[in-house]
């Protein structure tokens, strides 16, 4: 059963705020004349004088049900846009993104935490925004706590946790409620090695039941681990698309 | 499109997004609104966790709004009644309820403007509809209101103020939160794509807050009265302020009210259909 279906993605973002229309064009001119070496997404001005970055160029691909994708390619590449428009966040400006089945997230560095609520707080918000009755809830806010052993600190504002803390928590709260589809990005790096172990094991366990994950990261060892299948992405397009280590070899020896 | 609905016999929900135009862009707003109302209990728990953050800490808590409110209506109170000759018996409940309202018109649509662009964060870590952040929005004002309602309750008792026909206060009621709502998308989007938004709605309230009849009575401007139906917030203060007061209201304010709220309401749906995919981009 395919789980994401990207049909022909292609994202760009607009410039604005800049300092004035004249400085704005002339960069434009200068930047998409040399746009062929640069690494990195090009600045282009549209027919209506608006500059305009390309992010994602004509992205196609499809996942199963049960496939762990890795996102690799350097910064810029466009990673955490594409993860973005398969979490919904950006809409397509032309093209197609369906995704079949709910839809976990750990995308943002506060992982969509608000950091001065407590930890319990902010589990109580995460069970209401899904939905959940108190029972449900309840138990949520048990398992996160049992996954996350932050103790008495779940009574406490998130902003005095040290960031190891709050990787923990959010993920124990992101995976406690079951997605179809989780999409991470390159976070994991604040996780001590036991933290990660029990991540391996809550992800595979998830996995298990059949579900999808897509993560980026830039630590070779993590994606051979936790990935069966690597897509590369340079300056906004897929560079190459197949198995972890066929991926992975081309991508570390380039 | 982005149908969230779980289809017939499967519980899975679909998300499905590409570029929309036309009807489908409003199908795609309404499905948004459908979706934040759907989320309402998150919108009035965020709602008064935003109150209770902002006096974490305080020994009155949420109480300082109530008592800066009787702080100023009692200052602002003894010396407009004396610079407008006015009675204070008359003149005092019609200031408190007429400052205590205006505090939510200018507040709520100060913190509109902002209303996106200030949950970059939020908006950037999962999907969610941005009605819920407009919801929200209104429900901490609303809090507000309530909160403050407490001086004009006083005001009413010790003045001895009888409403009349005050289930008029109820459609009245209705139409200020759908006008809310409306005015809350449609500046919030404004408000993410233009950083001069929020500066330029400061000062025009300022402007309103003086020639709008808020802190002096509509009858003062005599013939004028007519020029005062133009001004949205006029229209919109009497509705309510009339039944609480005990004055009886002439039909045109009312149809004024109404008038006025369509045009909102249109411009805001409008508005809301076309760029509401393109807020994720701007903020």
């Amino acid at each position: 059963m395919t789980r994401v279906l990207v049909d022909r993605l292609c994202l760009h973002f607009p410039v604005y705020h800049s300092e004035n229309s004249t400085l704005k064009r002339s960069m434009a001119s200068a930047v998409s004349n040399r746009s062929g070496q640069r690494a990195g997404s090009a600045l282009v001005e549209d027919a209506r004088h608006r500059v305009t970055i390309d992010v994602l160029k004509d992205i196609s691909f499809t996942l199963d049900k049960g496939e762990r994708l890795g996102l690799i390619g350097g910064n810029g590449a466009g990673k955490t846009t594409l993860l973005r428009a398969l979490a919904g966040i950006y809409e397509p400006v032309s093209g197609r993104v369906r995704v079949r089945g709910s839809i976990g997230t750990l995308l943002d560095t506060q992982l969509g935490m608000n950091m001065e609520l407590t930890g319990l707080e902010n589990i109580r918000l995460r069970c209401l925004f899904h939905g959940f009755g108190q029972a449900q809830a309840g138990s949520i806010a048990q398992n996160v706590a049992e996954f996350a052993e932050l103790g008495d600190f779940l009574a406490l504002p998130v902003k005095t946790y040290s960031s190891g803390m709050l990787v923990r928590l959010a993920f124990g709260l992101a995976t406690a409620i079951t997605p179809d589809v989780l999409l991470m990005d390159e976070w994991l790096m604040a996780g001590d090695i036991t933290f990660l172990e029990k991540a391996k094991k809550r992800i595979e366990s998830l996995v298990q039941d059949s579900d999808t994950l897509v993560m980026s990261s830039h630590q070779p060892e993590i994606i051979r681990r936790w990935c069966t299948r690597l897509i590369w992405l340079e300056n906004g397009q897929i560079r190459m698309d197949g198995p972890t280590d066929a991926v992975l070899d081309t991508y570390l020896a380039a | 499109m982005n149908t969230t609905q779980p289809r017939a016999g499967d519980r899975e929900t679909i998300l499905d997004l590409f570029p929309l135009s036309g009807w489908g862009r409003f199908k795609a707003a309404f499905v948004d609104l459908r979706e934040g109302l759907r989320l309402l209990p998150l919108a009035m728990t965020l709602g008064w966790l935003d109150i209770k953050m902002r006096y974490r800490g305080s020994v009155l808590g949420p109480f300082w709004l109530t008592i800066t409110t009787a702080v100023m209506v009692i200052a602002l109170g003894f010396l407009y009644a004396e610079l407008f000759g006015i009675v204070l018996k008359t003149y005092l409940p019609f200031l408190a309820l007429s400052l205590v309202l205006w505090g939510y018109i200018s507040t709520l649509i100060t913190e509109s403007t902002t209303v996106f662009s200030q949950e970059t964060r939020l908006i950037q870590s999962a999907r969610r509809p941005f009605s819920v952040f407009a919801i929200q929005a209104i429900i901490r004002n609303l809090l507000v209101l309530a909160h403050n309602a407490v001086v004009v309750l006083v005001v009413f008792l010790i003045f001895d103020i009888v409403p009349l026909k005050i289930w008029l206060i109820l459609p009245a009621l209705g139409l200020w939160i759908i006008d809310s709502l409306a005015i809350t998308l449609c500046l919030g989007l404004f408000g993410a794509r233009f950083r001069d938004i929020p500066p330029i709605v400061g000062s025009l309230l300022q402007v309103f807050f003086f020639v709008t009849p808020v802190i002096w009575k509509p009858e003062l401007v005599g013939t004028l009265g007519g020029w005062l139906l133009i001004d949205p917030f006029y229209p919109l203060l009497a509705i309510i302020r009339a039944p609480l007061l005990g004055e009886t209201l002439p039909l045109v304010i009312w149809e004024a009210a109404l008038a006025h709220s369509a045009v909102l309401i249109v411009l805001a749906a409008v508005f809301f259909a076309r760029f509401r995919a393109r807020i994720a981009y701007w903020v």
